[in-house]
Protein backbone atom coordinates (compact mmCIF):
# COMPACT_ATOMS: atom_id res chain seq x y z
CA UNK A 1 0.00 0.00 0.00
CA UNK A 2 1.27 3.65 -0.85
CA UNK A 3 0.63 6.95 -1.11
CA UNK A 4 0.67 8.70 -4.84
CA UNK A 5 1.37 12.01 -6.22
CA UNK A 6 -2.06 12.50 -6.46
CA UNK A 7 -3.17 11.46 -2.47
CA UNK A 8 -0.64 13.89 -2.06
CA UNK A 9 -2.25 16.93 -3.24
CA UNK A 10 -5.85 15.39 -2.37
CA UNK A 11 -4.22 15.82 1.08
CA UNK A 12 -3.12 19.36 0.97
CA UNK A 13 -6.55 20.24 -0.61
CA UNK A 14 -8.31 18.48 2.51
CA UNK A 15 -6.13 20.01 4.67
CA UNK A 16 -6.62 23.45 3.02
CA UNK A 17 -10.26 23.04 3.47
CA UNK A 18 -10.16 22.52 7.11
CA UNK A 19 -7.95 25.30 7.83
CA UNK A 20 -11.27 27.41 6.00
CA UNK A 21 -13.42 25.25 7.98
CA UNK A 22 -12.06 25.81 11.45
CA UNK A 23 -10.60 29.71 10.33
CA UNK A 24 -12.67 30.78 13.66
CA UNK A 25 -12.06 28.10 15.65
CA UNK A 26 -8.16 28.43 15.41
CA UNK A 27 -8.70 32.17 15.83
CA UNK A 28 -10.81 31.64 18.67
CA UNK A 29 -8.81 29.50 20.42
CA UNK A 30 -5.87 31.97 20.05
CA UNK A 31 -7.46 34.56 21.21
CA UNK A 32 -7.42 33.24 24.03
CA UNK A 33 -3.89 32.46 24.84
CA UNK A 34 -2.11 34.65 21.88
CA UNK A 35 -2.90 37.13 19.60
CA UNK A 36 -6.20 35.98 17.65
CA UNK A 37 -4.95 35.24 14.29
CA UNK A 38 -3.73 31.79 13.88
CA UNK A 39 -6.89 30.77 11.60
CA UNK A 40 -6.42 33.82 9.81
CA UNK A 41 -2.51 33.18 8.63
CA UNK A 42 -3.16 29.35 8.47
CA UNK A 43 -6.04 29.88 5.89
CA UNK A 44 -4.47 32.92 3.87
CA UNK A 45 -1.30 30.48 4.02
CA UNK A 46 -2.92 27.45 2.82
CA UNK A 47 -5.28 29.61 0.07
CA UNK A 48 -2.01 30.79 -1.69
CA UNK A 49 -0.77 26.62 -1.43
CA UNK A 50 -4.02 26.07 -3.29
CA UNK A 51 -3.24 28.93 -6.25
CA UNK A 52 0.31 27.25 -6.72
CA UNK A 53 -0.82 23.42 -6.83
CA UNK A 54 -1.92 23.68 -10.11
CA UNK A 55 2.07 23.97 -11.26
CA UNK A 56 2.83 20.77 -10.03
CA UNK A 57 0.22 18.32 -10.82
CA UNK A 58 2.89 16.73 -12.35
CA UNK A 59 5.39 16.88 -10.16
CA UNK A 60 7.23 14.40 -7.68
CA UNK A 61 5.97 14.29 -3.92
CA UNK A 62 9.35 16.05 -2.94
CA UNK A 63 8.50 18.78 -5.29
CA UNK A 64 4.91 19.54 -4.16
CA UNK A 65 5.64 19.37 -0.56
CA UNK A 66 8.72 22.18 -1.13
CA UNK A 67 6.38 23.98 -2.85
CA UNK A 68 3.63 24.11 -0.08
CA UNK A 69 6.69 24.73 2.78
CA UNK A 70 7.98 27.60 0.72
CA UNK A 71 4.87 28.74 -0.06
CA UNK A 72 3.81 28.72 3.80
CA UNK A 73 6.76 30.40 4.86
CA UNK A 74 5.93 33.28 2.37
CA UNK A 75 2.42 33.65 3.38
CA UNK A 76 1.67 33.13 6.89
CA UNK A 77 3.81 35.31 8.97
CA UNK A 78 3.74 35.08 12.66
CA UNK A 79 5.48 31.86 14.20
CA UNK A 80 3.47 29.36 12.19
CA UNK A 81 4.43 30.18 8.94
CA UNK A 82 8.51 29.44 9.62
CA UNK A 83 7.17 26.79 11.47
CA UNK A 84 4.83 24.65 9.41
CA UNK A 85 7.19 25.72 6.13
CA UNK A 86 9.91 24.18 7.97
CA UNK A 87 7.63 21.24 8.74
CA UNK A 88 6.95 20.61 5.05
CA UNK A 89 10.40 21.62 3.82
CA UNK A 90 11.62 18.81 5.49
CA UNK A 91 8.57 16.49 4.15
CA UNK A 92 9.83 17.46 0.95
CA UNK A 93 13.98 16.42 1.33
CA UNK A 94 12.72 13.39 3.00
CA UNK A 95 10.44 12.47 0.24
CA UNK A 96 12.53 13.97 -2.95
CA UNK A 97 12.59 12.70 -6.44
CA UNK A 98 9.53 9.90 -5.18
CA UNK A 99 6.11 9.48 -7.23
CA UNK A 100 4.91 7.04 -4.71
CA UNK A 101 5.61 7.08 -0.68
CA UNK A 102 4.57 3.55 1.56
CA UNK A 103 4.24 3.72 5.31
CA UNK A 104 7.96 3.70 5.80
CA UNK A 105 8.47 6.79 3.90
CA UNK A 106 5.97 8.74 5.67
CA UNK A 107 7.62 7.66 9.23
CA UNK A 108 11.11 8.52 7.98
CA UNK A 109 9.19 12.11 6.42
CA UNK A 110 7.38 13.20 9.39
CA UNK A 111 10.73 12.36 11.49
CA UNK A 112 12.33 14.72 9.53
CA UNK A 113 9.34 17.23 9.79
CA UNK A 114 8.61 17.11 13.38
CA UNK A 115 12.71 17.12 13.76
CA UNK A 116 12.32 20.97 11.59
CA UNK A 117 9.73 21.82 13.93
CA UNK A 118 11.80 21.32 16.82
CA UNK A 119 14.87 22.79 15.55
CA UNK A 120 13.33 25.60 14.62
CA UNK A 121 11.01 26.57 17.52
CA UNK A 122 13.05 25.32 20.45
CA UNK A 123 9.90 23.62 22.11
CA UNK A 124 9.82 20.20 23.90
CA UNK A 125 7.16 18.14 24.66
CA UNK A 126 5.00 19.87 27.47
CA UNK A 127 5.53 23.35 26.79
CA UNK A 128 2.16 23.46 24.85
CA UNK A 129 2.96 23.89 21.21
CA UNK A 130 2.29 22.17 17.93
CA UNK A 131 4.92 19.78 19.03
CA UNK A 132 2.49 18.39 21.96
CA UNK A 133 0.56 16.92 19.31
CA UNK A 134 3.50 16.01 16.42
CA UNK A 135 5.75 14.50 18.34
CA UNK A 136 2.61 11.83 19.82
CA UNK A 137 1.58 11.45 16.32
CA UNK A 138 5.29 10.61 14.91
CA UNK A 139 5.65 8.04 18.05
CA UNK A 140 2.01 6.05 17.36
CA UNK A 141 3.07 5.95 13.83
CA UNK A 142 6.29 4.84 14.24
CA UNK A 143 4.73 2.40 16.98
CA UNK A 144 1.69 1.11 14.10
CA UNK A 145 4.88 0.48 11.70
CA UNK A 146 6.86 -1.67 13.79
CA UNK A 147 3.50 -3.64 14.37
CA UNK A 148 3.09 -4.27 10.65
CA UNK A 149 -0.09 -2.18 10.87
CA UNK A 150 -1.25 -1.57 7.62
CA UNK A 151 -0.70 2.08 6.11
CA UNK A 152 -4.20 3.58 6.31
CA UNK A 153 -4.42 2.26 10.43
CA UNK A 154 -1.33 3.66 11.50
CA UNK A 155 -2.67 6.95 10.02
CA UNK A 156 -5.39 6.77 11.85
CA UNK A 157 -3.29 5.64 15.02
CA UNK A 158 -0.93 8.36 14.66
CA UNK A 159 -4.00 11.34 13.98
CA UNK A 160 -5.65 9.54 17.25
CA UNK A 161 -2.44 10.31 19.05
CA UNK A 162 -2.19 14.05 17.85
CA UNK A 163 -5.68 14.30 18.96
CA UNK A 164 -4.91 13.07 22.62
CA UNK A 165 -1.62 15.57 22.17
CA UNK A 166 -3.86 18.72 21.36
CA UNK A 167 -6.61 18.11 24.43
CA UNK A 168 -3.78 17.12 26.39
CA UNK A 169 -2.26 20.74 26.11
CA UNK A 170 -5.55 22.54 27.78
CA UNK A 171 -4.63 21.96 31.87
CA UNK A 172 -0.57 23.03 30.84
CA UNK A 173 1.59 26.41 31.52
CA UNK A 174 2.49 27.75 27.87
CA UNK A 175 6.34 27.72 27.90
CA UNK A 176 7.07 29.05 24.30
CA UNK A 177 5.46 31.65 22.25
CA UNK A 178 3.26 34.08 23.00
CA UNK A 179 1.00 32.06 25.30
CA UNK A 180 3.84 31.61 27.53
CA UNK A 181 3.46 35.70 28.74
CA UNK A 182 0.66 34.54 30.33
CA UNK A 183 2.08 31.99 32.69
CA UNK A 184 -0.23 30.17 34.76
CA UNK A 185 -3.54 31.88 32.54
CA UNK A 186 -2.35 29.50 29.71
CA UNK A 187 -3.67 26.84 31.57
CA UNK A 188 -7.21 25.99 31.00
CA UNK A 189 -7.19 26.73 27.57
CA UNK A 190 -6.39 24.53 24.50
CA UNK A 191 -2.85 25.59 22.41
CA UNK A 192 -4.07 26.22 18.86
CA UNK A 193 -0.40 25.78 17.07
CA UNK A 194 -1.40 22.06 18.18
CA UNK A 195 -5.03 22.40 17.23
CA UNK A 196 -3.45 22.93 13.62
CA UNK A 197 -1.44 20.11 14.20
CA UNK A 198 -3.75 17.73 14.30
CA UNK A 199 -5.90 19.12 11.70
CA UNK A 200 -3.35 18.27 9.17
CA UNK A 201 -2.28 14.45 10.47
CA UNK A 202 -6.78 14.14 10.94
CA UNK A 203 -6.94 15.10 7.03
CA UNK A 204 -4.01 12.98 6.11
CA UNK A 205 -5.77 9.62 7.86
CA UNK A 206 -9.09 10.96 6.55
CA UNK A 207 -7.63 11.75 2.82
CA UNK A 208 -5.49 8.03 2.73
CA UNK A 209 -7.76 5.90 4.41
CA UNK A 210 -8.13 3.85 1.70
CA UNK A 211 -4.18 4.22 -0.12
CA UNK A 212 -3.06 1.74 -2.10
CA UNK B 1 -16.38 46.20 14.97
CA UNK B 2 -16.67 50.51 13.74
CA UNK B 3 -13.17 51.00 11.80
CA UNK B 4 -12.13 53.51 9.32
CA UNK B 5 -11.06 50.69 6.84
CA UNK B 6 -12.37 49.18 3.33
CA UNK B 7 -11.94 45.56 3.76
CA UNK B 8 -9.72 44.07 6.30
CA UNK B 9 -8.07 42.15 4.19
CA UNK B 10 -6.82 45.79 1.76
CA UNK B 11 -5.98 47.73 5.51
CA UNK B 12 -1.81 46.93 5.02
CA UNK B 13 -1.88 47.42 1.63
CA UNK B 14 -3.75 50.76 1.71
CA UNK B 15 -2.15 52.06 4.64
CA UNK B 16 1.34 51.50 2.38
CA UNK B 17 -0.42 53.68 -0.42
CA UNK B 18 -1.13 56.09 2.13
CA UNK B 19 2.18 56.38 3.21
CA UNK B 20 3.76 56.20 0.03
CA UNK B 21 1.86 58.98 -1.07
CA UNK B 22 2.57 60.97 1.97
CA UNK B 23 5.76 60.16 2.61
CA UNK B 24 7.48 60.56 -1.22
CA UNK B 25 9.99 62.62 -0.21
CA UNK B 26 11.28 60.34 2.68
CA UNK B 27 10.75 56.85 1.67
CA UNK B 28 9.77 54.43 -1.01
CA UNK B 29 7.47 51.81 -0.48
CA UNK B 30 7.69 48.12 -2.17
CA UNK B 31 4.54 45.60 -2.36
CA UNK B 32 4.46 41.66 -3.18
CA UNK B 33 6.75 41.27 -0.75
CA UNK B 34 5.99 44.98 1.11
CA UNK B 35 8.56 46.88 2.32
CA UNK B 36 9.47 50.60 2.98
CA UNK B 37 13.22 51.74 2.58
CA UNK B 38 14.91 55.49 2.65
CA UNK B 39 13.84 56.95 -0.88
CA UNK B 40 18.10 57.45 -1.08
CA UNK B 41 18.54 54.05 -0.33
CA UNK B 42 20.57 52.53 -0.64
CA UNK B 43 23.31 54.97 1.09
CA UNK B 44 26.58 53.46 -0.16
CA UNK B 45 29.41 53.11 2.88
CA UNK B 46 26.99 53.19 5.35
CA UNK B 47 25.25 50.57 7.96
CA UNK B 48 21.93 49.38 6.78
CA UNK B 49 19.28 48.90 9.49
CA UNK B 50 16.51 46.81 8.44
CA UNK B 51 13.55 46.53 11.33
CA UNK B 52 9.86 45.22 10.91
CA UNK B 53 7.23 43.35 12.64
CA UNK B 54 3.42 43.22 12.51
CA UNK B 55 1.66 45.84 11.21
CA UNK B 56 -0.91 47.69 14.04
CA UNK B 57 2.26 48.84 15.78
CA UNK B 58 2.39 52.47 13.81
CA UNK B 59 4.21 54.70 13.65
CA UNK B 60 6.97 51.80 14.38
CA UNK B 61 8.47 50.91 12.18
CA UNK B 62 7.50 52.29 8.86
CA UNK B 63 6.92 56.01 10.52
CA UNK B 64 10.65 55.40 11.34
CA UNK B 65 12.69 55.38 8.65
CA UNK B 66 14.37 57.81 6.90
CA UNK B 67 17.78 60.19 7.16
CA UNK B 68 19.03 58.94 10.90
CA UNK B 69 16.93 55.85 11.63
CA UNK B 70 16.18 53.09 9.71
CA UNK B 71 17.02 51.67 6.02
CA UNK B 72 13.93 49.69 5.64
CA UNK B 73 10.84 48.38 7.37
CA UNK B 74 8.81 45.47 6.70
CA UNK B 75 5.39 45.44 8.02
CA UNK B 76 3.64 42.22 8.07
CA UNK B 77 -0.07 41.48 8.02
CA UNK B 78 -2.07 43.28 11.39
CA UNK B 79 -0.06 41.76 14.99
CA UNK B 80 1.82 39.30 12.43
CA UNK B 81 5.34 39.13 11.83
CA UNK B 82 7.17 40.06 8.47
CA UNK B 83 8.00 36.46 6.28
CA UNK B 84 11.49 36.16 5.33
CA UNK B 85 11.11 36.53 1.99
CA UNK B 86 10.04 40.89 2.12
CA UNK B 87 12.77 40.60 4.72
CA UNK B 88 15.37 39.70 2.45
CA UNK B 89 14.32 41.95 -0.78
CA UNK B 90 14.73 44.84 2.07
CA UNK B 91 17.72 44.13 2.97
CA UNK B 92 19.18 43.38 -0.66
CA UNK B 93 17.81 46.79 -1.10
CA UNK B 94 19.50 48.74 1.91
CA UNK B 95 22.38 47.09 1.42
CA UNK B 96 25.13 49.65 0.99
CA UNK B 97 27.75 47.46 0.95
CA UNK B 98 28.53 48.09 4.72
CA UNK B 99 26.43 45.29 6.00
CA UNK B 100 23.14 45.23 7.62
CA UNK B 101 21.94 45.02 11.03
CA UNK B 102 18.34 43.91 12.18
CA UNK B 103 16.78 45.22 14.74
CA UNK B 104 14.22 42.65 15.96
CA UNK B 105 11.72 42.53 18.77
CA UNK B 106 11.83 39.36 20.89
CA UNK B 107 8.57 38.20 19.80
CA UNK B 108 8.99 34.46 18.48
CA UNK B 109 7.52 34.84 15.36
CA UNK B 110 9.27 38.13 14.37
CA UNK B 111 12.56 36.37 15.99
CA UNK B 112 11.84 33.32 13.47
CA UNK B 113 11.57 35.02 10.28
CA UNK B 114 14.68 37.01 11.27
CA UNK B 115 16.45 34.43 11.88
CA UNK B 116 15.17 32.78 8.23
CA UNK B 117 16.19 35.52 6.21
CA UNK B 118 19.42 36.24 7.91
CA UNK B 119 20.60 32.64 7.01
CA UNK B 120 19.02 33.70 3.23
CA UNK B 121 20.88 37.00 3.26
CA UNK B 122 24.55 35.72 4.68
CA UNK B 123 23.65 32.94 1.90
CA UNK B 124 23.76 35.97 -0.62
CA UNK B 125 26.85 37.01 0.65
CA UNK B 126 25.49 40.00 2.51
CA UNK B 127 26.80 40.12 5.92
CA UNK B 128 23.94 40.45 8.79
CA UNK B 129 24.15 40.80 12.85
CA UNK B 130 20.75 40.70 14.42
CA UNK B 131 20.29 42.34 17.85
CA UNK B 132 16.94 41.15 19.71
CA UNK B 133 15.57 43.51 22.06
CA UNK B 134 13.36 42.36 24.89
CA UNK B 135 12.97 45.18 27.48
CA UNK B 136 9.57 44.32 29.00
CA UNK B 137 9.84 44.01 32.34
CA UNK B 138 6.02 42.69 33.05
CA UNK B 139 7.41 38.85 31.65
CA UNK B 140 9.66 36.81 33.70
CA UNK B 141 12.97 36.24 31.92
CA UNK B 142 12.96 32.71 32.45
CA UNK B 143 14.09 29.31 30.70
CA UNK B 144 10.14 28.51 30.65
CA UNK B 145 9.08 31.83 28.94
CA UNK B 146 9.80 32.87 25.05
CA UNK B 147 11.48 35.31 27.36
CA UNK B 148 10.95 39.22 27.65
CA UNK B 149 8.79 40.89 24.93
CA UNK B 150 10.78 43.89 22.76
CA UNK B 151 8.83 47.27 22.97
CA UNK B 152 9.34 50.61 23.91
CA UNK B 153 13.16 50.34 23.88
CA UNK B 154 13.00 49.01 20.00
CA UNK B 155 12.20 52.60 19.07
CA UNK B 156 14.59 53.80 20.90
CA UNK B 157 18.14 51.88 19.58
CA UNK B 158 16.35 52.53 15.74
CA UNK B 159 16.98 56.34 16.60
CA UNK B 160 20.14 56.16 18.63
CA UNK B 161 22.09 53.49 16.16
CA UNK B 162 20.24 54.94 12.92
CA UNK B 163 22.81 58.15 14.13
CA UNK B 164 25.26 55.82 14.79
CA UNK B 165 25.37 54.64 11.13
CA UNK B 166 25.11 58.18 9.80
CA UNK B 167 28.58 58.51 11.19
CA UNK B 168 29.73 55.72 9.47
CA UNK B 169 30.53 53.63 12.36
CA UNK B 170 31.32 49.75 11.45
CA UNK B 171 28.36 47.11 11.73
CA UNK B 172 30.01 45.87 14.71
CA UNK B 173 29.86 49.14 16.20
CA UNK B 174 26.54 50.05 15.20
CA UNK B 175 25.11 46.17 16.97
CA UNK B 176 27.26 47.10 20.06
CA UNK B 177 25.36 50.41 20.17
CA UNK B 178 22.24 48.90 20.00
CA UNK B 179 22.61 46.01 22.94
CA UNK B 180 23.73 48.55 25.08
CA UNK B 181 20.40 50.47 24.60
CA UNK B 182 18.75 47.63 24.83
CA UNK B 183 20.82 46.46 27.96
CA UNK B 184 20.01 49.85 29.57
CA UNK B 185 16.54 50.13 28.99
CA UNK B 186 13.56 49.25 30.69
CA UNK B 187 9.57 49.34 29.75
CA UNK B 188 6.12 47.51 30.83
CA UNK B 189 3.11 48.96 29.45
CA UNK B 190 -0.66 49.05 30.53
CA UNK B 191 -4.39 48.70 28.80
CA UNK B 192 -7.70 50.48 29.52
CA UNK B 193 -9.15 48.69 27.15
CA UNK B 194 -8.50 45.55 24.61
CA UNK B 195 -7.92 46.09 20.31
CA UNK B 196 -9.78 44.95 17.39
CA UNK B 197 -7.92 43.18 15.08
CA UNK B 198 -9.85 43.85 11.71
CA UNK B 199 -10.05 40.61 10.26
CA UNK B 200 -10.59 39.16 13.83
CA UNK B 201 -13.64 41.85 13.90
CA UNK B 202 -13.97 41.44 17.51
CA UNK B 203 -11.97 42.34 20.82
CA UNK B 204 -8.75 40.17 21.12
CA UNK B 205 -9.74 40.55 24.96
CA UNK B 206 -12.42 41.81 27.51
CA UNK B 207 -11.97 44.03 29.75
CA UNK B 208 -14.71 45.31 32.18
CA UNK B 209 -15.14 49.19 32.38
CA UNK B 210 -13.90 49.28 35.92
CA UNK B 211 -10.51 47.38 35.03
CA UNK B 212 -7.45 47.09 33.42
CA UNK B 213 -5.26 45.08 32.58
CA UNK B 214 -1.18 45.48 33.80
CA UNK B 215 1.86 44.34 31.77
CA UNK B 216 0.11 44.52 28.26
CA UNK B 217 2.30 43.36 25.50
CA UNK B 218 2.29 45.65 21.90
CA UNK B 219 0.06 42.49 20.10
CA UNK B 220 -3.15 42.93 22.11
CA UNK B 221 -2.11 39.82 24.00
CA UNK B 222 -3.49 40.05 27.24
CA UNK B 223 -1.13 41.02 30.17
CA UNK B 224 0.12 39.19 33.68
CA UNK B 225 -2.91 40.64 35.82
CA UNK B 226 -6.02 42.20 35.79
CA UNK B 227 -6.93 44.86 38.39
CA UNK B 228 -9.57 47.67 39.62
CA UNK B 229 -9.25 50.70 37.50
CA UNK B 230 -6.62 53.20 39.49
CA UNK B 231 -5.59 56.74 39.20
CA UNK B 232 -3.28 57.86 36.93
CA UNK B 233 -0.50 58.59 39.93
CA UNK B 234 -1.14 55.04 40.96
CA UNK B 235 -0.65 53.54 37.43
CA UNK B 236 2.30 55.68 36.65
CA UNK B 237 3.53 54.48 40.07
CA UNK B 238 2.67 50.79 39.64
CA UNK B 239 4.62 50.71 36.24
CA UNK B 240 7.67 53.19 37.20
CA UNK B 241 8.16 51.35 40.11
CA UNK B 242 8.46 48.17 38.20
CA UNK B 243 10.79 49.95 35.30
CA UNK B 244 12.89 51.41 37.49
CA UNK B 245 13.83 48.66 40.10
CA UNK B 246 14.35 46.24 37.54
CA UNK B 247 17.81 47.40 36.20
CA UNK B 248 17.68 48.99 38.74
CA UNK B 249 18.08 52.66 37.74
CA UNK B 250 20.40 54.56 40.50
CA UNK B 251 20.34 57.98 42.61
CA UNK B 252 21.67 59.95 39.75
CA UNK B 253 21.25 58.16 36.98
CA UNK B 254 20.79 60.69 33.86
CA UNK B 255 17.72 58.67 31.74
CA UNK B 256 15.89 59.26 28.72
CA UNK B 257 11.54 58.66 29.71
CA UNK B 258 9.67 57.98 26.61
CA UNK B 259 5.93 58.09 27.52
CA UNK B 260 4.23 55.80 25.07
CA UNK B 261 0.54 55.80 24.11
CA UNK B 262 -0.37 52.61 22.84
CA UNK B 263 -2.92 54.09 20.14
CA UNK B 264 -5.83 55.09 21.45
CA UNK B 265 -4.97 57.15 24.25
CA UNK B 266 -5.05 61.01 24.07
CA UNK B 267 -1.91 63.37 24.63
CA UNK B 268 -3.55 64.83 27.24
CA UNK B 269 -3.08 62.03 29.15
CA UNK B 270 -0.35 60.78 28.15
CA UNK B 271 0.89 64.59 29.93
CA UNK B 272 -0.59 63.76 32.92
CA UNK B 273 1.59 60.11 33.17
CA UNK B 274 4.52 62.35 32.07
CA UNK B 275 3.70 64.81 35.19
CA UNK B 276 3.63 61.76 37.72
CA UNK B 277 7.07 60.01 36.17
CA UNK B 278 8.71 63.56 36.70
CA UNK B 279 7.50 63.33 40.36
CA UNK B 280 8.42 59.94 40.51
CA UNK B 281 12.01 60.15 39.36
CA UNK B 282 13.22 63.76 40.97
CA UNK B 283 11.67 61.66 44.68
CA UNK B 284 14.51 58.88 43.70
CA UNK B 285 17.22 61.00 42.22
CA UNK B 286 16.52 59.97 38.60
CA UNK B 287 17.15 62.82 36.03
CA UNK B 288 15.57 63.04 33.25
CA UNK B 289 17.94 64.47 30.99
CA UNK B 290 15.74 63.49 27.60
CA UNK B 291 12.24 62.60 27.20
CA UNK B 292 9.51 61.94 24.27
CA UNK B 293 5.95 61.72 25.20
CA UNK B 294 3.74 60.56 22.10
CA UNK B 295 2.26 57.77 20.55
CA UNK B 296 5.39 55.52 18.84
CA UNK B 297 4.54 52.23 19.48
CA UNK B 298 0.71 51.39 19.24
CA UNK B 299 -1.55 48.57 19.14
CA UNK B 300 -4.13 49.89 16.99
CA UNK B 301 -6.96 51.74 19.06
CA UNK B 302 -5.93 50.44 22.34
CA UNK B 303 -5.95 52.98 25.60
CA UNK B 304 -3.30 52.94 27.29
CA UNK B 305 0.66 53.90 28.24
CA UNK B 306 3.66 52.49 27.98
CA UNK B 307 7.26 53.76 30.00
CA UNK B 308 10.69 53.21 29.00
CA UNK B 309 13.29 54.63 30.88
CA UNK B 310 16.43 54.07 29.11
CA UNK B 311 19.79 54.91 31.06
CA UNK B 312 21.99 57.63 29.31
CA UNK B 313 25.72 58.35 29.06
CA UNK B 314 27.16 61.36 27.18
CA UNK B 315 27.40 59.20 23.92
CA UNK B 316 23.88 58.10 23.94
CA UNK B 317 22.96 61.71 24.53
CA UNK B 318 24.79 62.82 21.13
CA UNK B 319 23.50 60.14 19.59
CA UNK B 320 19.77 60.60 20.44
CA UNK B 321 20.39 64.46 19.59
CA UNK B 322 21.35 63.63 16.18
CA UNK B 323 19.50 64.93 13.51
CA UNK B 324 16.90 62.50 12.09
CA UNK B 325 14.09 62.99 9.45
CA UNK B 326 11.61 60.60 8.93
CA UNK B 327 7.58 60.53 9.00
CA UNK B 328 7.44 60.13 12.58
CA UNK B 329 10.21 61.42 14.54
CA UNK B 330 12.51 64.56 12.81
CA UNK B 331 14.89 67.10 14.15
CA UNK B 332 17.92 69.04 13.88
CA UNK B 333 17.12 68.71 10.18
Amino acid sequence: MSISCEAVLAWIRAAAGAMALHKDYLTQLDSAIGDGDHGANMDRGFQAVLARLPAVTAADIGTIFKTVGMTLVSTVGGAAGPLYGTFFIQLAAATAGKMQIDLSDWVAALQAGVDGVVMRGKASLGDKTMVDALTPALGSVKAAAADGASLPAALRRSAEAAERGMLATIPLVARKGRASYLGERSVGHQDPGATSSHLLLETAAETWANAG
Amino acid sequence: MKKLINRPEDVVTEELRGIAAAHADIVKVYFEPNYIVRADAPAMGKVALVSGGGSGHEPLHGGFVGFGMLDAACPGAVFTSPTPDQILEATQAVNGGAGVLHIVKNYTGDVMNFEMASDLARGEGITVESVVTNDDVAVQDSLYTAGRRGVGVTMLAEKICGAAAEQRRPLKEVAAVCRKVNAQGRSMGMALTSCTVPHAGKPTFDLPADEMEIGIGIHGEPGRTRIKLKSAAEITELLARSVLDDLPFKRGDAVLALVNGMGGTPLIELYVVYNELVRICTGRAVRIARNLVGSYVTSLEMAGCSITLLKLDDELISLWDAPVRTAALRWGM
